[in-house]
């Protein structure tokens, strides 16, 4: 059990960027990717900024190199242009060299597909080779695709948890290879956007009208996004002697038991999820440089979320950020996006701002941080994911 | 990874909420879609929260509680559950009214209850249970997926007593839909033809069971689960039978150690050949059994099998209604379930008596 886990390579893709590069390039400009929504047809789409991927599903197809015609849906294509990034990155060619696994997460799956076609799907006088939408739907159906295109069969799943979907992930792939099932595996999650979750969120009102603001006393909501981040998680032996970006050395996972949507205002699950961490771990609080924080910008999950952090940190809480005021709030791909933000965090020493921060919370003691720093080594980085239905999980990632 | 099945509830086609009765009253269908018997949700859940779930919830909180009970444990140290399409019915439900409404007068219920994790974490509410929770999603291996997270659980954090289920629903709509798609067939078929038929597709189903998954021994356990395998894909048949072999010889066992293989026999003309030829070849000795008829096909149907093969170690006895053939066997000591949804998931759970 005390075999360390390996992170050999990142990859991404989000409202700020097609790639790693352009991640980096977004954040140390401190340039946001929420704006205008131009791929999906909604009622709402003046109303509310979205962080989206900027390029078409045949625009996706044609950088992935794949046939005009494939019936793919966008999830898919987002997560194969990010877990393929990841592969390269970790200079995996052989898939067959050493047990490979994927673990993905996705929220909704194939659904922005399955809500243009689904009045013709059950008309059975409509036909079209749009039918075989009906078998994407399924949330597994993303990380097949993906498995498909980069060649892996060992061991295969998906996990869905909402919010916390893609953190989860990281956390089983981990438990994978201490367990021995497998030797290596890329894990994280896709999410694309769809009027279905748009339209969810609205009727939940905890949208945000203008770029969302976490930890801020005036926040109004959250700003929703897509997009897939993957890590590639090896055992030793698989690493060999490659550049070993990072370690992953701490998970954890609970359940808030409070609210079907919504935080308890003082954070048990996320205190426990963190506890957790720490306890996988071996680190204490002190040891963290940066939380990269769940932060939505809700009402409800930063004070949350602020609140099980200031019982963890106590009056010491660590530099922190939420970078979902840079890429939206991507659902079940916001935990494999931020692994690998904070991947990147410990390889350049780098803390993210938190964007649009200008009142400070009266609850909490803490002030997320407000400008790119680089002036401080950063060695151990926590990242906080929550979902629906109270699940909570916390990764920590250390320098190697 | 080894645990004893402590504790079972099943919600599904068959009189099964009285988990202890091991199909002594068989109800027979003649249709294409079998729907589950479901239990009075109000022994289960308050009446107005029952109201606003959807069935897939509800039969999942039902299930799940069976099991606890059936168990004895107040709150598990885990619940990981596996479903391919979560609360679907929920989903379609948010979805028409989107499409029907041009995205207006919307209400947020069904919105709230369609994620796939919902079953989890209703169940974590009911028992304000703050431990780990887990939802799969893997279409065919969805179930086994949340069964090896189990297991690993077990074996690797101090839990004693975790929750492990599988459920899925089916709806009109996702009926007529996949039905389109060519999973179903077209005309229907009386339970006890399922398994003789040569047309294309097969009986759809649904349901929700639980177990509890310890490491503790008792007396009241079911049986023992041994390992659990996940095959995507495989190339041929021959790679299924590998990978079967290998499973048992991890546990220095041989496929004439297995007296008892429970097969997914589905009556799709399609993807039955290969438990066909299993049966014919690696198990030619072991006493057949099969369970789809029963339960209809769905993705976690597997929950089903796991349900029917705790009960043959348990109880020592096969109901002739699910009885391939003879019992070539006195004493039932191994089952082996394999099982293929559409023929690109194969899964195998190998089981032993206490």
């Amino acid at each position: 059990m005390n075999q360390k886990i390996y992170i050999t390579g990142i990859g991404i893709i989000s409202a700020i960027g097609d790639n790693v590069a352009e991640t980096l390039d977004a954040v140390a400009k401190g340039k946001s990717g929420i704006g205008e929504l131009d791929n999906i047809t909604t009622r709402h789409r003046n109303e509310i900024p979205i962080g989206e991927v900027k390029h078409t599903n045949p625009e996706l197809i044609k950088i992935l190199g794949l046939p005009e015609d494939a019936k793919i849906t966008r999830t898919s294509l987002l997560g194969m242009v990010a877990a393929k990034e990841a592969m390269v990155w970790a200079g995996i060619k052989d898939t067959k060299e050493f047990r490979t696994g994927i673990i993905s997460a996705t929220s909704v799956g194939g659904m922005s597909m399955t809500e243009n076609y689904f009045q013709d799907f059950l008309n059975p006088e409509k036909s079209g080779d749009w039918l075989k939408y009906i078998e994407t739907h399924d949330c597994g159906d993303s990380t097949e695709v993906i498995a498909n295109y980069l060649g892996i069969k060992d061991h295969i799943s998906t996990i869905s948890t909402a919010c916390s979907s893609s953190a989860n992930s990281i956390m089983l792939g981990a438990r994978l290879i201490k367990n021995g099932l497998v030797d290596r595996v890329i894990v994280g999650g896709t999410d694309s956007l769809s009027k279905f979750t748009i339209n969810g969120f609205m009727t939940l009102m905890i949208l945000d009208r203008e770029q969302c603001k976490p930890f801020d006393a005036e926040r109004k909501g959250l700003n929703l996004g897509e997009g897939a981040g993957y890590v590639v998680l090896e055992s030793e032996q698989a690493a060999g002697g490659k550049e070993i970006l990072c370690e992953l050395t701490g998970y954890g996972n609970s359940n808030d038991a409070y609210h079907q949507t919504a935080s308890s205002p003082t954070g048990e699950g996320a205190y426990l999820a963190m506890q957790k961490a720490f306890q996988v771990s071996g680190l204490k609080p002190a040891d963290i440089d940066y939380i990269n924080a769940h932060g939505t910008g809700t009402e409800v999950n930063d004070m949350s979320e602020g609140t099980a952090i200031e019982r963890i940190f106590g009056n010491n809480v660590p530099r922190i950020s939420s970078t979902k005021a840079f890429t939206g709030h991507t659902l079940g791909a916001c935990g494999g996006i931020e692994a690998v933000l904070s991947v990147l965090a410990i390889k350049y020493n780098m803390v993210y701002p938190s964007l649009n921060h200008s009142n400070q919370m009266s609850e909490l003691k803490f002030t997320p941080t407000k400008v790119l720093t680089t002036d401080k080594p950063i060695n151990n980085v926590l990242s906080n994911s929550f979902g629906f239905g109270g699940n909570s999980a916390a990764l920590i990632f250390s320098r190697h | 990874m080894e645990a004893f099945i402590k504790g079972i509830g099943i919600v599904s086609p068959q009189k099964t909420f009285n988990t202890h009765d091991f199909l002594s009253d068989v109800v027979e269908y003649n249709t294409n879609s079998l729907r589950c018997i479901e239990p009075v949700y109000t022994e289960f859940l308050n009446p107005i929260l029952a109201r606003r779930m959807g069935r897939t919830v509800k039969m999942g909180i039902a299930a799940s509680s069976i099991c606890l009970k059936d168990a004895g444990v107040e709150i598990p140290d885990a619940i990981i559950t596996g479903t391919a399409l979560g609360c679907h019915e929920d989903t379609e439900k948010f979805l028409l009214s989107i499409l029907d409404n041009q995205e207006q007068f919307l209400t947020p219920t069904s919105f709230m209850q369609s994620t796939h994790n919902t079953v989890s974490s209703q169940i974590a509410l009911q028992l304000k249970c703050m431990n780990y929770n887990f939802t799969y999603v893997h279409k065919g291996f969805s179930f086994e997926s949340a069964v090896l997270d189990g297991l690993m659980t077990l074996a690797d954090t101090d839990a004693k007593n975790v929750l492990v289920g599988g459920h899925d629903e089916m709806t009109d709509r996702h009926f007529n839909i996949t039905k389109r798609a060519g999973f179903w067939k077209d005309e229907n078929t009386p339970t006890i033809e399922i398994i003789n038929s040569k047309t294309k597709g097969s009986v759809s189903g649904e349901g929700a069971a639980f177990f509890v998954l310890s490491n503790e021994e008792s007396e009241k356990n079911y049986a023992k689960l041994l390992s659990v395998k996940m095959i995507f894909n495989p190339e041929s048949e021959k790679e299924v039978e590998t990978k079967i072999i290998e499973l048992l010889k991890e546990k220095n066992m041989t496929p004439a150690d297995v007296d008892c293989v429970m097969y997914g026999i589905s009556g799709d003309v399609r993807f039955d050949d290969i438990y066909y030829n299993l049966k014919n070849s690696l198990f030619n000795e072991s006493t057949s059994v099969y369970f789809k008829h029963l339960s209809g096909e769905f993705q976690t149907s597997s929950c089903f099998a796991l349900w029917e093969a705790a009960m043959i170690l348990k109880t020592q006895t096969i109901p002739p209604c699910i009885l391939i053939g003879e019992n070539k066997k006195k004493q039932i000591k191994n089952v082996l379930i394999y099982n293929t949804y559409m023929n690109t998931y194969h899964t195998v759970s190998l089981l032993s008596q206490c």
